[in-house]
């Protein structure tokens, strides 16, 4: 196994690690709220202070921590993987 | 409430023939730079990221999330919200997992990234009936969509708002292929954005720029249930399946994979996600404040005696905010809205008539670029006229929901089979084959014995299948059935291809081995 290969090997899983731990960490708050949302009506109907209950900020909380996540992702996307896709392109085919 | 509703505003018009009069101008642009397959299916692939993050967002706030979410929150409260939140969540998943291998092994569909180290002809055929499956579902909700909104905007007849919406969207596909298309989408994503964001400030202007005491209010005109979980999400597990459809279909519908086409390369399509989630996170949170202001301001009788799917809520919410004149404002970005989505939906099922099925299958990926221009429009022209029977025959029936179903086929036919092509070196032409007609037949069967096809639709007493979306049974026997089939029939040449693919997905198509695929 030559060094490139040996590296791009490297490079997909890393972008594998990454890409399941976010996919999950997505699943897991959105099918968290599911849940509360179907176990735990009483829960979210707690109303924090007039006009929000917990249910509506939980929820926009979800949007928010989309967004986190993808921040993450293409913060790391845009530098280490960029950077080792070009250097392992640069090395020929 | 009095409403002008239903009468003919000239307002709503005079904006409405605006859009159409500057869409058909970008329309002749796009016409004259439009002389190739790759420019009809993928406007040369000269689209920036920036204006693909507007133009999958066009794509993808349609009249469902306009119009639907702002009635189902105006009529339900909270339970409208998880329409929301998860049409949202499903965007990480596309950038995660979909994106950018997307980009760098496919050239027109979806399709050519699940056949990319499979047979071609089986897998296109049964990946081109997923994509029509989700195609046609998503088209009538666009359509019912636009017969009520045209209906009671102008007065017209439904199925007369039903052919106008087909006629003009035709055009756009038609002479303009994607570069049209991709316009349409990104002046209608600015008007529609740009409107719910007026909209919402109207609405906070009356109370004191403070959402919480708009939400307050509802829950003091309709009791504190508003702000919590409610009836429309009775059963936890339809909860949970709704959920998991909404959340894996983003990353299955064929007019949003198709965008990824339009840009240069790999890095463009993540930044393009970027921004599209940017757009849609924020106009998801002003449906907040849309639903919960026409549930105050206009009322929920007001709202169902107007259109008793709630559909209407925010063009009501738009007159009392803003009068007659915002009311046409908001009806015409709204009808502009509908338009651009079916213009979207028309072109990728145009691209699996043609690309996948006739210059692929029929064709064995040999046919000159005249002829799959030809056809491409062909299948248009096909697909525009059962666009307009689909929404005459679908009439009634709430467009978010509808959505919903089109989403359910989306991740059961076409998610699983696109993620283990990308992801496993095990999969073979039979796994994927299996995997995409069981996800599109069994989310099809048991939406036909769910209780809204058996007890709303049809009237009778009882429903086979317990839940309202087929989901959560239907998405993981997806990904079993295709599993299991490719463990007990392995294809060597579909493993050795998988270096190649993993070599591509990463490194980009110049890097890869051997030619694009056709």
């Amino acid at each position: 196994m030559t060094d490139r290969q040996r590296r791009l090997e490297e490079l997909v899983a890393a972008q594998w690690r990454l890409a399941v731990l976010l996919t999950a960490a997505m699943m897991a708050i959105y099918f968290g709220f599911i849940a509360l949302v179907a176990f735990a009506k009483p829960v979210l109907a707690t109303v924090l202070m007039p006009g929000l209950s917990l249910g509506i900020l939980l929820g926009a909380l979800v949007i928010v921590s989309a967004w986190v996540l993808i921040w993450i992702y293409v913060r790391w996307a845009n530098s280490h993987y960029d950077t080792t896709v070009d250097s392992l392109n640069e090395g020929g085919a | 409430m009095n409403t002008s509703l239903g009468q003919p505003n000239l307002l709503a018009i005079g904006f409405f023939f605006v859009f159409v009069v500057s869409t058909m101008a970008i329309t002749y642009w796009a016409a004259r730079r439009t002389r190739s397959a790759d420019h009809f299916y993928s406007a040369g692939r000269s689209v920036t990221g920036l204006q693909n993050g507007l133009a999958l967002a066009g794509d993808y706030m349609s009249a469902a999330s306009f119009l639907g979410i702002a009635g189902l929150v105006a009529t339900s409260g909270f339970d409208g919200l998880l329409y929301s939140i998860g049409f949202l969540v499903g965007w990480p998943i596309v950038m995660f997992l979909i994106a950018e291998p997307l980009r760098n092994l496919g050239r027109y569909t979806f399709t050519d990234v699940v056949a990319f180290r499979l047979r071609q002809t089986p897998v296109r055929i049964a990946a081109s009936i997923g994509s029509l499956a989700v195609v046609c579902f998503y088209l009538i909700a666009q359509m019912v969509g636009a017969g009520n909104l045209i209906r009671l905007l102008f007065g017209l007849s439904y199925e007369t708002a039903v052919v106008i919406v087909g006629g003009v969207m035709l055009a756009y596909v038609l002479f303009g292929g994607m570069l049209a298309t991709t316009w349409v989408q990104i002046v209608k994503a600015v008007l529609l954005m740009g409107g719910a964001f007026v909209l919402a400030f109207l609405v906070l202007l009356r109370f004191s720029l403070n959402p919480f005491a708009l939400f307050a209010a509802a829950a003091e005109k309709y009791g504190a249930s508003v702000l919590a979980p409610g009836k429309l999400v009775s059963d936890p597990l339809d909860a949970i399946s709704l959920g998991l459809a909404l959340m894996l279909g983003t990353a299955g519908l064929p007019h949003i994979l198709m965008r990824f086409y339009t840009v240069r390369d790999a890095r463009t399509a993540r930044a393009s996600v970027t921004y599209a989630t940017g757009f849609i996170g924020c106009f998801y949170l002003l449906t907040f404040i849309l639903g919960f202001g026409a549930m105050v301001l206009v009322g929920q009788d007001a709202i169902r005696n107007v259109d008793p799917g709630g559909n209407m809520a925010a063009p009501l919410l738009a007159e009392v905010v803003g009068g007659t004149a915002f009311l046409g404002f908001i009806s015409a970005v709204a009808f502009a809205t509908i338009l651009a989505v079916v213009a979207g939906l028309t072109l990728a099922g145009a691209a699996a008539l043609s690309h996948d099925l006739w210059v692929n299958v029929v064709r064995g990926g040999k046919a000159s670029d005249v002829e799959q221009l030809g056809v491409a429009r062909v299948s248009t022209v096909f697909l525009g006229i059962l666009s307009i029977f689909l929404g005459i025959a679908f009439k009634g029936q709430n467009v978010a929901y509808m959505v919903g179903l089109a989403f359910a086929i989306a991740a059961s036919a076409n998610f699983p089979a696109l993620v283990l092509s990308i992801f496993w070196r095990g999969f073979t032409t039979r796994g994927a084959q299996t995997s995409i007609l069981v996800g599109t037949a069994s989310a099809l069967l048991l939406i036909y014995l769910s209780p809204t096809m058996q007890i709303d639709v049809l009237k009778n007493a009882f429903a086979p299948f317990p839940l309202r979306n087929p989901g959560l049974v239907t998405i993981p026997l997806s990904f079993i059935v295709g599993i299991a089939v490719s463990k007990l029939f392995p294809e060597p040449e579909a493993a050795q291809g998988f270096a190649a693919l993993q070599r591509r997905v990463h490194l980009g198509p110049l890097a890869g081995t051997g030619e694009l695929p056709t």
